[in-house]
């Protein structure tokens, strides 16, 4: 079969589903617009993670960064942001149509763009770190960040705020946010599916394989290495901004800097799937998340200790992942193979035979 | 503006008690091949992770094409045209060998923008002619990690071709090659050498491959130049004899 | 909050008697973070594995020595069991190979077919024995019969070698993301699991000591944290001449050096590890049972823990124990002073704030060479 039409109709029935399903099943509206987000994160972590070999523990940071910048944008745009935390304040803050949408799209901009700045001033500081230390340092860089924000008053402290309300039907809100994740994640996919096709790509493959050749082949380790990580800012931001939205109330420790369910959501579900390819976190967030809902459901109580026994077993057991799994057993499907081989095996026959 | 690519000048290295090199002074003429031979634990790989910015040195100057290098980092020198391979083989392993040859083009040459470059059909091509050149053609889309470890030597030694250095430094390129290829290897060095221009600086213990190889040779022993000149005043040098036989 | 952080740092320059409180006081916590660290640095070094679970080694230590104190045992004697349950949990068991002796000859469809007998023979004990009246699973099976089939898992799971047979084995030779992902699972199987069993709630053993108070009432000692001090010198003691002195020690020590070359002369690296791996869950299940003693605890709290002996061992550097117990004892001072200054609610986010600091510092030693290179 034509590869090339294979892959199409791929394209077709995901865009589809994404398109259809939240239409056909309303009710679960709420939990596909989460499936999305994990497949943003899980997308984002393997730009690091996967294909370039630094395993962050500490991405969550710019989800909450953006996701805090845009609240702070959307509210301080048409009101006073200290007396709108204010826990005596207890005012009224209405948001009209217009404001409501001005404000997202300015704060959706800053989001991005503050969590590309983190990711360039602290890329400076923690590309310093190699191996376990890169790990528990980006680790502590989101918990510190987590205990930040939560003294912080001016944000509403541990506390948290609420967002400006959504001014219309309730289900016009989760349509809208449906959309935007669906549509991140799709811009997400298409970006990097273009990145890892540039010089880029191959590049920061290079520092995964051998970082210490890379340099000496006098590749910008640095540079490529920031590069990766604020574009991996960049669309966490984004995500972090709409879920915060999409959630209405945000939180520094369990909603905005999460490192111990979603931060680490994003490294088993890149695990799962297989680290270092483009589909493989894809199909590992969707699998996570059906594995994540059933145990959520049936294992109430226990869920946790369900989870922590997958991470054992995906992290000793199952490492490569669905798609190495298949790369092993199928290597001619992702283009490894000997040219001439089957050749010269039929020149030798040929020549058998006479 | 010298003859000579580059100038080591009285350069010493030591690690903790141990002296590696000791007023280590030599010159690589431009366009010719210079050979470094010693025995082992004469602190050759030592002298080379010195001019390549691996590590500090205690005193003394490099200079690379006139320009003191000894404080640069490894990027900055490779990025002046001066590149090294490495004794223990180091390619890309889990990328095949066209992806490693693309991504070893000259990155001096290249702007910020460059970064996000496609794959243009020029590259391409450089990329399979020199895969072509070492012998690797039919190879190319294997993984680089799945070959044999003479095979990933030839791999390293086209990628640097690759860059388009001015000078490369070869660290043992014959340890662990099969003896019926070496000859070919040899001719290639040599070709190298003259068709692209390039000087080429090589550490080597197969004496009878260093002694067709090079115009130049300088002898180490204890850290410290024991001997240099020509292959055949070298390989009558009394001095260099004992040090080989272990005789002190 | 500044205002609150400048006055008290003006309490402690005015009161030095004040400041000495803090000095012993963090002394004698810092010995028990000491001790945690060192376990750390033991398998960091002999097998390069960051145990991540290792503050809920600890906490499962304390919960040991808890659960033996609401029986009426003294919480001393909880030290030498926590030791045990934790030695065992680790991978105690694996030395004894049992794998080999009862399973060498079945395959792989006979051996899942026993477990699943097992299991079931478990369930259905567990439903004879005790029937609580919960049925919360399934409406006619009572809760009793799925914790028997968890029990005879978990004994399954010790027998066969624990954590280290199960986990830490595959991951050895691995890189070092694995290792710290594989203990990170762990941890979250373990604390999720101690909340199930003991509760969210925060608990302590009380010794019903009297407090000593020294220099005018401005130095006090809680003869509770005296106590731990000493039992963790004389526990460090015993476990530094075992490292020196025994056969099982000398072992570990060439094999952390270079474990191809025991393994040529003969050393059993396997079995090396294990131990390694289960000595130091005992060495943690012991200071568990001191931290009992000293502090409140809750299922939660052994990532602090881990963070801490990271933070340590990370300051001290890898194979120095002069330096792990110096920057143990270091980390206790600056965490008592530091709960004193910014406010004891910060702690987590103090144990943090050192974690980067001391990552700051090996950067800035790293960024000063030429190259850096370190892993």
């Amino acid at each position: 079969m034509n590869t090339g039409f294979a892959k199409s109709v791929l394209y077709v029935c995901v865009l589809a589903l994404g398109i259809f399903l939240p239409i056909i099943f309303p009710a679960y509206i709420g939990q596909m617009t989460l499936l999305w987000l994990m497949v943003i994160f899980a997308l984002t972590w393997d730009i690091l993670g996967g294909q370039m070999g630094y395993n962050s523990l500490g991405n969550i940071f710019f989800f909450g960064v953006g996701m805090y910048a845009a609240a702070m944008i959307q509210v301080s745009m048409y009101y006073d942001l200290a007396e709108y935390t204010s826990p005596a304040g207890g005012g009224i803050y209405e948001f009209s149509f217009s404001q409501y949408f001005t404000g997202m799209t300015v704060g959706f901009t800053v989001a991005a763009l503050v969590s590309v700045v983190f990711a360039i001033i602290l890329g400076r500081l923690v590309f310093g770190l190699r191996g376990p230390y890169f790990a528990i340092g980006t680790l502590a860089i989101a918990t510190v960040a987590g205990e930040l924000v939560s003294t912080w008053e001016l944000v509403g402290g541990g506390g948290g705020l609420s967002l400006p309300n959504f001014p219309g039907e309730p289900s016009g809100s989760r349509t809208l946010f449906y959309s935007m994740m669906f549509l991140l994640a799709i811009a997400t996919f298409s970006f990097l599916k273009w990145l890892y096709s540039t010089r880029f790509g191959l590049a920061i493959n290079a520092i995964r394989d051998d970082e210490e050749k890379a340099e000496g082949m006098g590749i910008r380790t640095l540079q490529h290495k920031t590069v990766a990580w604020s574009i991996s800012a960049f669309f966490l931001g984004i995500a972090g901004a709409i879920f915060g939205n999409f959630n209405n109330f945000i939180e520094p420790l369990e909603v905005a800097f999460p490192t111990t369910t979603f931060g680490i959501f994003m490294v088993l579900m890149v695990l799962l799937g297989g680290k270092g390819t483009l589909w493989g976190p894809v199909i590992g967030a969707v699998l996570f998340h059906i594995i994540k809902e059933l145990t959520w459901t049936y294992l109430l109580g226990w869920q946790w200790v369900a989870l922590g026994v997958l991470i054992v077993i995906t992290v000793v057991y199952f490492q490569q992942g669905i798609m190495g799994w298949l790369m092993e057993k199928y290597p001619h499907w992702f283009g490894i193979r000997v040219e001439g081989a089957k050749q010269r095996l039929s020149d030798m026959m040929d020549e058998a035979a006479k | 503006m010298s003859d000579s690519s580059i100038v080591v000048d009285n350069i010493t290295k030591t690690f903790g008690g141990v002296v590696a090199n000791k007023d280590v002074s030599l010159k690589v003429k431009k366009g010719g091949i210079t050979g470094l031979i010693g025995p082992n634990g004469s602190g050759k790989t030592t002298l080379f992770n010195s001019i390549v910015g691996h590590h500090p040195i205690d005193s003394g100057s490099i200079k690379f094409e006139d320009q003191e290098i000894s404080t640069f980092r490894v990027q900055q020198i490779a990025r002046l045209g001066l590149l090294r391979t490495f004794q223990q083989t180091r390619i890309y392993g889990k990328m095949n060998c066209v992806e490693n040859m693309l991504i070893s083009i000259p990155h001096r040459k290249t702007g910020f923008w460059d970064m996000f470059a496609s794959r243009d059909s020029e590259t391409q091509e450089n990329a399979d002619r020199l895969l072509e050149f070492v012998g690797l053609y039919e190879k190319r889309w294997l993984r680089a990690g799945d070959l044999s470890f003479g095979q990933q030597k030839l791999l390293e030694f086209a990628m640097a071709l690759m860059n388009e250095p001015t000078v490369l430094m070869l660290d043992e390129p014959t340890a662990g090659i099969n003896p019926t290829l070496i000859n070919g290897l040899i001719d290639r060095l040599k070709r190298a050498n003259e068709e692209f221009g390039i000087t080429l600086f090589v550490i080597e213990h197969n004496m009878r491959v260093i002694m067709n190889l090079a115009d130049h040779i300088y002898c180490l022993a204890h850290g410290q130049m024991l001997a240099e000149g020509k292959p055949d005043e070298v390989q009558n040098d009394q001095r260099v004899i004992d040090a080989y036989l272990g005789a002190h | 909050m500044l205002d609150n952080i400048l006055t008290n740092i003006d309490i402690l320059i005015g009161a030095p008697a004040l400041a000495l409180d803090m000095v012993v006081n963090g002394l004698l916590i810092g010995a028990v973070f000491a001790l945690i660290a060192y376990g750390l640095a033991l398998v960091w070094g002999v097998m390069n594995v960051k145990n991540l679970a290792q503050g809920d080694f600890v906490i499962l230590g304390a919960y040991v020595a808890w659960s033996l104190f609401n029986w009426g045992i003294h919480p001393f004697f909880g030290i030498p069991v926590a030791f045990g349950v934790l030695w065992l949990l680790g991978g105690g068991l694996y030395l004894f190979d049992f794998e080999n002796k009862l399973a060498s000859n079945m395959s792989t469809g006979r051996r899942v077919l026993f477990f699943a007998g097992f299991c079931l023979i478990g369930g259905l004990l567990g439903m004879t024995i005790v029937d609580n009246g919960n049925y919360s699973v399934l409406a006619s099976v009572p809760d009793t019969f799925f914790i028997g089939i968890l029990i005879a898992v978990f004994f399954v799971f010790l027998v066969f070698g624990g954590i280290y047979g199960f986990v830490i084995r595959k991951v050895i030779e691995r890189d070092l993301f694995t290792s710290l992902l594989a203990t990170f699972g762990v941890a979250i199987v373990m604390q999720q699991s101690m909340n199930l069993i003991f509760g969210s709630d925060e608990q302590t053993v009380s010794l019903g000591m009297e407090s000593i108070s020294m220099l005018n009432n401005n130095v006090t000692i809680q003869p509770t944290r005296l106590v731990a001090f000493l039992c963790a010198i004389v526990l460090a003691i015993a476990v530094v001449m075992f490292m020196k002195r025994s056969r099982m020690g000398q072992a570990i020590r060439a094999t952390s050096q270079n474990a191809r070359a025991a393994r040529i002369m003969g050393i059993d690296t396997e079995k090396v590890y294990a131990f390694t791996f289960s000595l130091n869950a005992a060495i943690c299940g012991a200071a568990g049972a001191l931290v009992a003693v000293i502090w409140e605890f809750q299922p939660f709290i052994g990532l602090i823990f881990s963070i801490r002996s990271f933070v340590v061992v990370t300051a001290a550097g890898l194979g120095n124990l002069p330096g792990v117990i110096a920057a143990g004892l270091g980390m206790g001072v600056l965490e008592q002073t530091g709960a004193f200054v910014i406010g004891t609610q910060y702690q987590q986010a103090i144990v943090v704030g050192m974690l980067v600091i001391v990552l700051l510092i090996k950067l800035v030693i790293a960024s000063r060479k030429r190259q850096v290179i370190d892993t």
